[in-house]
């Protein structure tokens, strides 16, 4: 699937990186903890996450998510959205919970990043 | 790059200044990019150097982080004045922080700092005094080896 798909999903708002939205996405990870986000993480994972301040961006940039979703309607200042945009960081925002938006992505298809690898 | 010669960049790093924190691992990490060094190396210095950046603006007050790269390794140096770590073998462990509530609520001080940076680089050295200040060098040879 594709930010695209993850956009309708989650019937989500796009605040930046509107032209990388064909981006695939094969993993994701649920969590308002960038230290966790910075050791378990996999290159190209899909971050949701309720904190909005701009070291969300600069993990995002470091652990090369391939893109953010801020969950519970939460946006970001603008010029957190500036810098990702910079970054070449797609940003969303959906109204889900961060428990709804991991669930529906789950159910969709979506793995997580840790050890136990690709679901069946 | 010629065989002995190296690129270096240092940054000077405020502390409690967490709007700025990380530009100095993202500019080192444009630096390898424009390098040509492998991306999954890259990956694995930018994610160890910035644990590093952070600790020294959380804990320490600020301090100095330095990137010199050689043509098969990086070697980071992140050093500070600040308090020192009172039982470093402690601090290595999984999920022992002592970052203030504030820090938490930023998305840092799960604990899982130094043994990230560890997990992340080949060579991973620490030297810490109490009253003194904290030294961690790291070296990430460039191979590819994706975490």
């Amino acid at each position: 699937m594709n930010l695209k798909d993850v956009q309708r999903l989650l019937e989500a708002e796009v605040l930046a990186g509107e032209k990388y939205l064909d981006r695939q996405i094969e993993t994701c990870c649920g969590s308002d903890m960038m230290s966790d986000v910075l050791a378990f993480t996999k290159r190209n994972t899909l971050l949701c996450t309720g904190l909005t301040n701009m070291q969300v961006v600069r993990t995002a940039d470091m652990t090369e998510l391939s893109a953010v979703v801020f969950v519970r309607g939460k946006v970001p200042d603008n010029e957190i959205v500036e810098a990702a945009a910079e970054d070449m960081l797609p940003i969303l925002v959906t109204e889900c919970t961060l428990f709804e938006a991991c669930g529906i992505l789950y159910g969709a298809g979506i793995s997580g990043c840790n050890k136990r690898g690709k679901r069946k | 790059m010629s065989e002995n010669k190296s690129v270096k960049l240092t940054f000077d790093c405020a502390g409690g200044d967490f709007e700025r924190a990380g530009e100095a691992s993202a500019k080192i990490k444009k630096m390898l990019q424009r390098l040509g060094i492998p991306a999954d190396c890259v990956r694995r210095i930018a994610i160890g150097t910035y644990e590093a950046e952070m600790n020294v603006i959380i804990h320490a007050g600020g301090g100095n982080v330095a990137a010199e790269v050689f043509p098969d390794a990086t070697v980071i140096t992140v050093s500070d004045q600040g308090p020192g770590i009172p039982d470093i073998n402690k601090a290595l462990q999984e999920g022992w922080s002592t970052a203030p509530d504030y820090v938490r609520q930023m998305g840092f001080g799960a604990g899982m700092g130094l043994p990230n940076m560890q997990k992340c680089s080949d060579e991973f050295d620490i030297q810490s005094k109490v009253g003194e200040g904290t030294v961690i060098v790291m070296k990430f040879k460039h191979q590819s080896e994706d975490l």
